[in-house]
């Protein structure tokens, strides 16, 4: 029973990727190339955003605290420190997940509009280190100077192969998603969701699973960070403020709750939506957010939640017809 | 050591009430509807830039600043008519978002329509500052302080004295029992975003001569008055009032005695200690879990 | 016959058709502004500036013959989308040259881009770690800040002050006059008693300037841009502070004054010579060409003119005249024209590029102001 559902994960994940391959083939300059990095960077972070609020039920309003530590760490490692990029890549993926890892006992605790506002409180807190630490980070005025990435001789110095690489790591974190959401461990995380004393009556242990999905999308996130910071060579504080984190929720909200195909749509909507919409000049915040306030209105379960009613309801249309 | 805390505490009450006031705003409509709602700011920035709008089309201050106030309550109305009404069933978290929607509506709306320059509202009764105990005070954080107690009283009056308002309680302890009995939940709603507009204006106009308005003074404000409440025990209006006073105060403090540059950073992360240690706030009922 | 007659019709069309195509085909620019967001208030005069000269430049007769055109990206004040933007100018308009980003951090993270496509970038921000050390397709137009402390730093020497405070916004502007503040105060002779600084969005800075006031200095330097530094103007005649106050070139702006109302009165500050171009004296060489730009730009838009507009202006008109120096708009061409600028009369100041030296700017290009009566005075000193 097992064997077939993995599976049918890996020809899933396979079948992205693909696409993803193929997608700069199709576009007619490299700018496109740009946006798509970027959307997929966020789509990582989306993922992983998920995991932790449409599987397990709890919001976090701070998940760009993680993106930015992931790229300030990288960032500082291999240019002040002098440090390797490899070694550089994992302290700043590390040091993300410490940090979720130590706040998730107290944070994870409190419930709602409260667990809102301590995740909140604590990006804050750390986008005002990003912007006060000037010794270390740079200030407002951003970290230069970052190497471009290189693993294992191989350079990723063009936006062709950063957006390979960045396809490639995508899609392996959706692998890894769509795999633990079936495991036991996905089904215990979706009965917390439901009901802490009915999962804890089960035997399951709130706390540590709560803790390991937190831990594991403050990774993800910072993964995504250190991969932003090799691929601008330039990271600065208003990138992870609070802003962002809200956008990550629109973002997971806007896909799909519970859906790690919602994340991904719904952060590569995000970020090419404002970009097309440069067209609109002046008025473009305007159709922004209409555009988002409609989109909740009218597809309550997210965008890939109204494809899939569409998509059925064709079906029906189509079975109708051939009767 | 002490010296300048009479001036710290006067800039953190007067900074803490309107913090207050914008909480109270997130409070009316946390207890009608459950939503925290992240156009709150914006209702604030509406109230300031309105005012200087009318006061430019030569209307009297107090006159501008009312008409501003109400104007931004017929907003908040026709927010919940037109997004949070039809969202009916639908995940709470679902309604956030379509409150951070109508939130970058507003912003660019009032972009579009008043520009992005910073303006100033003159002052209701002069600047001259009053020295009292060591400190400066400006007349206009006497106005700020007596508008927040003002509206507290009313809104006191206004929950214990008035049928409706003990349908918007009623709607707030138990909305099927309230409809239950007759009480139209959603006329709540649409009332409570009404009221929470003319707060959170009020909040904006009385606070716009001391601190200056913007098109984008919004998310920072409503950030703070949703700490504010939080910090106070999210659903009592009295709690999200004293919630604001001690945030306010920690910050001027925090600037004053530990950093300014770190002064947002400390009043946050004592909130957190704060919740970590009571996980419902200052004045939260513990075990309650509306959520 | 009258087969013949319609293909010479046909041909003369194709010609007609054929020939403006030619003609028409523009020198491309680019342009990456904060159009909106917190740094809207520079890349907002900067893009008025820059449609109206180069709608100026193509009424009498384009570059090189052909027509100017200039496309304006709005980045937002965000580093992604400055990034963003400025792989859509390089890769997809192919322009020429790239005028902006407006702010430091936006120019910073975007010159690596510029330099890797060989094309050059004039940004209109201030900081000096675009030109130093030197990128070779990386110029400004905005002057450093170190020529604006050098300017407040003479001044307070003149007046006799020992000891000085700052007080600084925490954003990028701030953060580097901070640095250069940190830097000159103490190399310059001064003692800096009190180190304060505030956030871009605070509505409140008693705390900071009563913080200040309790370390006696003779003189306090704010830096920061609206609305903040009229916060503080406005807290310090609240707390009855009578320190003389410097604020920095970033408020050398009417809106300032209009801001801080009374409490603006007695300040001193830094500006370039559009500030106050209608009051330089007759003989000074750039006086014509200021007050022609002021008034151009207050005609059109109804809006007072600003230093930041300048900055449009030079860039734009720094990049137009490397084009017909070179005689080309190849990026490597405009590129190696630019660095040979020499005495070019821009809104900022004079400029003079040179291979080491890609800010262009000598310490003329601030003078002295006090506000009086709402208005600016020239302090001569």
């Amino acid at each position: 029973m097992k064997r077939p559902l993995l599976g049918r994960a890996i020809v899933q994940a396979g079948l992205f990727l693909a696409l993803l391959l193929a997608v700069p083939y199709v576009l007619p300059n490299d700018y496109y190339l740009s946006i798509c990095i970027l959307g997929c960077l966020s789509a990582i972070i989306a993922v992983g955003l998920n995991l932790l609020m449409g599987y397990a039920g709890q919001i976090s309003l701070g998940h760009a605290a993680f993106y930015g530590i992931g790229a300030y760490v990288t960032a500082i490692c291999t240019t002040r420190l002098g440090l390797p990029i490899p070694v550089g890549m994992a302290a700043g993926v590390g040091l993300s997940m410490v940090v979720a890892w130590v706040m998730a006992e107290p944070i994870l605790k409190l419930k709602g509009h409260y667990l809102a506002m301590a995740t909140l409180g604590f990006g804050i807190i750390v986008a005002i280190v990003f912007n006060e630490a000037v010794d270390v980070t740079g200030g407002p005025s951003g970290f230069v100077g970052i190497p471009r990435l290189s693993l294992g001789g191989f350079a990723f110095d063009s936006d062709r192969s950063y957006y390979n690489l960045v396809a490639v790591v995508l899609s392996l974190v959706v692998l890894a998603s769509l795999n633990l959401m079936r495991s036991r461990t996905g089904r215990a995380l979706r009965a917390l969701h439901v009901s802490e004393k009915a999962a804890a009556s089960l035997g399951i242990d709130i706390a540590a699973h709560k803790r390991f999905v937190f831990v594991l999308s403050a990774g993800l996130a910072g993964l995504a960070g250190v991969l932003y910071a090799h691929y601008l060579s330039f990271v600065a504080p208003a990138s992870f403020g609070f802003g962002f984190s809200v956008q990550l929720v629109v973002m997971v909200v806007l896909g799909g709750m519970a859906n790690v195909w919602g994340s991904v749509v719904g952060a590569l909507f995000l970020t090419a939506l404002p970009e097309a919409l440069r067209e609109f000049e002046d008025i473009d915040i305007l159709v922004y957010g209409a555009i988002l306030v409609l989109t909740i209105m009218y597809l309550p379960d997210g965008l890939t939640g109204g494809l899939g009613r569409l998509f059925r309801k064709l079906r029906r249309v189509g079975k109708g017809a051939a009767r | 050591m002490l010296a300048g805390a009479p001036q710290y505490l006067v800039s953190g009450l007067t900074q803490g009430a309107a913090y207050g006031l914008i909480g109270l705003g997130f409070t009316m409509i946390f207890n009608t509807t459950g939503i925290i709602n992240f156009a709150q700011g914006e209702f604030v920035m509406l109230g300031g830039m309105l005012s200087v709008a009318f006061l430019g089309l030569g209307l009297p201050l107090p006159v501008a600043v009312l008409a501003a106030c109400l104007a931004t309550a017929v907003v908040g109305a026709l927010m919940e008519r037109l997004t949070i009404r039809p969202l009916a069933g639908a995940p709470a978290i679902n309604a956030v978002i379509i409150t951070i929607g109508v939130s970058i509506l507003l912003r660019g709306g009032a972009m579009l329509a008043f520009g992005k320059d910073t303006v100033a509202l003159p002052a209701f009764s002069g600047v001259k500052p009053i020295l009292a105990l060591g400190a400066a005070i400006q007349p206009q954080s006497l106005w700020v302080l007596a508008v927040t107690l003002a509206l507290l009283a009313a809104l006191k009056l206004y929950f214990s004295a008035t049928i409706q308002g003990k349908a918007m309680l009623a709607c707030a302890c138990q909305k099927k029992a309230a409809s239950l009995v007759g009480i139209s939940v959603a006329r709540m709603a649409l009332l409570s975003f009404g009221i929470s507009g003319l707060i959170g204006a009020a909040a904006g106009a009385i606070l716009a001569p001391i601190t200056m308005t913007a098109y984008d003074v919004g998310m920072m404000l409503g950030l703070k008055g949703f700490a504010a409440c939080i910090l106070g025990g999210l659903g009592s209006p009295f709690g999200a009032a004293a919630g604001g006073l001690v945030l306010g105060v920690l910050e001027a403090f925090g600037a004053g005695y530990v950093s300014s540059g770190y002064k947002d950073a400390f009043a946050f992360i004592v909130l957190l200690l704060l919740l970590f240690v009571k996980p419902s706030g200052l004045f939260g009922k513990a075990g309650v879990d509306r959520v | 016959m009258r087969l013949h007659a319609f293909f010479c019709a046909l041909a003369a069309l194709f010609a007609l058709s054929a020939s403006p195509a030619q003609a028409a085909d523009p020198v491309r620019l680019g342009a990456v502004l904060s159009v909106t967001g917190p740094a809207s208030f520079l890349g907002e005069p900067e893009k008025n500036t820059i449609q109206m000269e180069v709608d100026k430049i193509n009424a009498a007769g384009g570059v090189l013959g052909r027509p100017l055109e200039v496309v304006i990206l709005d980045d937002e004040t965000g580093v992604n989308k400055a990034v963003l933007a400025t792989d859509r100018l390089l890769k997809k308009e192919r322009v020429s040259a790239i005028l902006g980003p407006t702010t430091s951090g936006n120019s910073l993270a975007v010159m690596g881009k510029a330099a890797a496509a060989k094309v050059p970038l004039i940004s209109c921000s201030a900081a000096e770690k675009i030109t130093k050390p030197v990128n070779p397709y990386s110029f400004k137009v905005a002057p450093s800040d170190r020529l604006a402390v050098a300017r407040i730093l003479a001044h307070a020497k003149k007046q006799g002050y020992k000891k000085l405070a700052i007080l600084t916004v925490s954003d990028g502007f701030g953060q580097a006059g901070r640095e250069v503040l940190k830097e000159l105060v103490p190399a310059d002779g001064f003692e800096l008693v009190a180190d304060e600084v505030f956030g871009p969005k605070d509505t409140d800075m008693t705390a900071q300037l009563t913080k200040i006031a309790g370390a006696s200095p003779d003189a306090i330097i704010c830096w920061g841009t609206n609305p903040g530094p009229a916060v503080v103007a406005k807290n310090r005649v609240q707390l009855g502070i009578k320190t003389p106050l410097y604020m920095s070139h970033g408020v050398a702006s009417k809106k300032f004054i209009e801001l801080a109302g009374e409490a603006a009165e007695g300040i001193l500050l830094p500006a370039g010579k559009i500030t106050v171009a209608e009051k330089l004296p007759d003989a000074d060489p750039e006086k014509a060409q200021l007050v022609a730009y002021a008034k151009a730009y207050e005609e059109k838009y109804h809006a007072p003119v600003s230093t930041f507009g300048g900055h449009g202006y030079d860039s734009l008109h720094l990049a137009v005249k490397a084009i017909e120096a070179a005689g080309s708009d190849k990026p490597q061409a405009i590129r190696d024209a630019l660095e040979k600028t020499k005495n070019f009369p821009g809104i900022g100041g004079i400029f003079t590029y040179s291979p080491t030296d890609h800010a262009g700017l000598g310490p003329d290009a601030f003078i002295m102001l006090r506000i009086e009566k709402g208005d600016w005075v020239i302090v001569g000193d």
